[in-house]
């Protein structure tokens, strides 16, 4: 599988021990990011806005990248997220059937935006789990619940091999079936 | 003309793209409308999109996403390779590979098979020729 642009994050971090508090509470997220600086800094954005810390007052304890424990079986995703959209923000849950969370988190985020124009910072995800497949809502991931499914390729354009054997112009009309 | 070949449990399909270009392959689940997680013995499990799928008419019996080595028993139950090597299509590639992989004396070795089989054929033409005549 292609390298997948985002890549999930535990991150930990607490704010800095003050005379007033020696022990501040430590707090984990997990967050999906392109790299481990970005999700630093998202970090420190999401625990802005929960309590009274930020950077400047907060050290980083631990940032771990989390990988997929069995990427070689096909599970349900669903994911919660919040956008903003061009009127306000709106909540919405959506499903996606792939091997592995980064694969399904990366589909939501090209989903979202080819069908909402939403952007990659204007996406908030708040929870995202595997679902069993009685439990799935959307008849788009159901219709794949099937033991004998079974399909015919309708439409299949010959490609060349490797992107170097490729011509503008060909000299028959392709042969589409099968 | 209704279609022959399916997208399904255990279809066996040719890879026509990319990195693992030639590798005949099962189809053991389907992820979605455009990709399938397909297996080969020698190979780790992964998904691919069928837009890099070729199938072929074999077909294997096996359930959603069998273990290794019941794909591999399956497999020698079904007698995939023979089936493919006797296969006309599976018998071009094993020649263009062929073809590709020979060295310059191999190249002229065929060379003069040709030339012979060649003097060969015009000998008969002209024997039906004058037979003819």
């Amino acid at each position: 599988m292609v390298a997948f642009r985002f890549h999930q994050y535990q991150v930990v971090g607490r704010a800095l021990p003050t005379p007033g508090d020696e022990h501040p509470k430590i707090y984990r997220m997990k967050l999906w990011a392109t790299n481990e600086v970005r999700a630093k800094s998202k970090f420190w954005y999401f625990l802005r806005k929960l309590k009274k810390v930020k950077k400047s007052n907060g050290q980083m304890l631990a940032i771990n990248e989390i990988f997929e424990r069995n990427p070689t079986t096909i599970k349900n995703y669903g994911i919660w997220l919040r956008y903003q959209s061009r009127t306000g923000y709106h909540n919405m849950y959506k499903e996606y059937r792939d091997t592995t969370l980064n694969g399904a988190v990366e589909q939501m985020y090209t989903e979202m935006a080819s069908r909402h124009r939403v952007r990659f910072p204007c996406i908030q995800i708040i929870k995202t789990a595997t679902v069993h497949f009685k439990l799935c809502k959307r008849d788009n991931t159901k219709q794949f619940h099937n033991g004998n499914i079974k399909f015919p390729l309708v439409y299949r354009k010959i490609r060349p091999p490797t992107r170097k054997l490729k011509t503008t112009f060909k000299a028959s009309r392709p042969n589409l079936f099968m | 003309m209704p279609f022959k070949r399916f997208v399904e449990i255990g279809r066996v399909a040719l890879v026509n793209y990319g990195k693992d270009y030639g590798r005949l392959v099962v189809i053991v689940d389907v992820v979605d409308q455009n990709r399938a997680l397909v297996d080969a013995p020698d190979m780790v499990r992964c998904q691919i999109n069928f837009k890099r799928l070729s199938l072929t008419d074999i077909k294997i019996d096996i359930k959603r996403v069998p273990k290794k080595t019941t794909l591999i028993k399956a497999m020698e139950e079904a007698d995939v390779k023979n089936k493919w090597e006797n296969s006309s299509w599976g018998k071009k590639l094993i020649v263009q590979k062929r073809r590709a992989s020979l060295n310059d004396f191999d190249r002229f070795k065929v060379m003069l098979a040709k030339i012979k089989r060649g003097g060969a054929i015009r000998q008969e033409l002209a024997k039906l020729k004058k037979a003819a005549a």
